[in-house]
């Protein structure tokens, strides 16, 4: 028995110095947590997300969503993309992701539905901004009471306005994406009319959670939730990120090298 | 309860796997997955980009030909938390690498591994982080 706790005292204290460790970040070029969360996990602040967010492995998501049924449109979308993952997954030969083929923009909301690298929030008094590490794009999300836009331009970014649901939790409603972009790694489609819905739920000082809903009833027959509180932990202060731009000359030069000569029939 | 070695074992391995990333930007249609080849070499090129960096080097295959290998890793990111770099790699250094090649025969594959002049060995799967 005593060599089974010393055995199970050894994983844990490897496992919790290995922890502690990853907390660590370096002055310049941080990728991201990797152990137990770095923050401290005293009360949440009153109407604050402030900081540098990690979701880890939860962000990337790396075999896509499962979607709610498509609607005749969307089907017809979705045949359309050739994914590098999920139920429709193709040869890399093949793959037509806009994004990590050509170097398209993510866009909303993929950038948080496939792409959720680290991020920061910053607030100020009528606004709350998001500074993505992935692309090192932001958004603009409007607190001063503004509706949305009733026609929008599409933009690749969309449209967002917030409101505080409570002291701790941050509605954001977003329309305007651009149906260009896909939803996620597994080539799920959206219409110009879709609607999002994402709820930033400060849990406490170190934590957040993140639920995603869209309504898209041109390419899906139901609303559906992409993120249930997705838990995204708070990066130690002063964490500088490094850059992550998917270039399309770097896009081209992956083609070029190896997606071109890796055609399985 | 009683905790066995093996148990502890099991548990550990379960953590572990359970942050592994499945797939990457581009998904393993292509690769013939669970092959393993190994093959000594020289760099000729690494490429430290995004959406993958990949590394060229020359090698014989089992025939003796001399090719030139183009084999992929996932991105800079996530590289750099498995403890590469933008300079892990320059042209002219030996190079051992285990890799997993596409079906077709190309001389085109994923790293699963690099053994470096020095020893040092780079893991390139298994890690903790995202694709």
């Amino acid at each position: 028995m005593r060599h089974h706790v010393v055995v199970f005292t050894l994983a844990a204290t490897a496992v919790f110095a290995s922890m502690l460790a990853s907390a660590q970040m370096k002055p310049w070029n941080n990728a991201g947590l990797e152990g137990a969360s770095a923050g401290p996990s005293g009360p949440a602040p009153r109407r604050d997300l402030s900081g540098t967010w990690d979701a880890g492995t939860g962000g990337i998501q790396p075999t896509g969503h499962v979607a709610a049924p498509f609607t005749a449109l969307g089907q017809q979308m979705a045949s359309a993309n050739k994914p590098g993952n999920g139920s429709r997954i193709v040869s890399v030969t093949d793959d037509n992701d806009p994004l990590s083929t050509m170097g398209d923009p993510t866009g909303f909301p993929r950038i948080i539905m496939y792409e959720l690298r680290p991020f920061q929030i910053v607030q100020t008094p009528n606004q709350v901004l998001i500074l993505y590490m992935f692309e090192k794009r932001w958004r603009v999300i409007w607190t001063d009471g503004r509706p949305l836009p009733s026609n929008p331009d599409p933009r690749w970014y969309g449209y967002s306005v917030g409101r505080w649901a409570d002291d701790s939790t941050l509605v954001v409603q977003s329309v305007g994406t651009d149906d260009r972009t896909w939803l996620d790694n597994a080539g799920n489609p959206h219409s110009n009319s879709l609607r999002v819905e994402e709820r930033y739920h400060r849990v406490n000082q170190g934590t957040m959670e993140l639920t995603v809903t869209l309504d898209d009833p041109l390419v899906y027959t139901k609303s559906w939730m992409a993120l249930d509180k997705l838990a995204i932990r708070l990066m130690p202060n002063g964490t500088d990120l490094m850059e992550m731009i998917p270039s399309a000359s770097e896009a081209a030069a992956y083609r070029r090298v190896i997606a071109s000569q890796a055609k399985t029939k | 309860m009683r905790m066995t070695f093996r148990g502890v074992s099991i548990a550990a391995m379960g953590v572990l796997l359970m942050s592994v990333p499945l797939a990457a930007h581009h998904g393993a249609a292509a690769l013939d997955t669970g092959k393993e080849v190994t093959l000594k070499g020289t760099v000729t090129e690494w490429i430290w980009s995004n959406p993958h960096c990949f590394l060229q080097f020359d090698a014989k295959d089992n025939t003796g030909t001399m090719r030139n290998w183009a084999v992929e890793t996932q991105n800079p990111t996530a590289m750099t938390q498995r403890g590469w770099s933008r300079t892990s790699f320059k042209a002219g250094d030996a190079v051992t690498v285990t890799l997993e090649p596409v079906k077709n025969g190309q001389p085109i594959g994923r790293i699963l591994s690099v053994i470096l002049a020095n020893g040092e060995k780079l893991i390139a799967a298994n890690a903790t982080t995202p694709p």
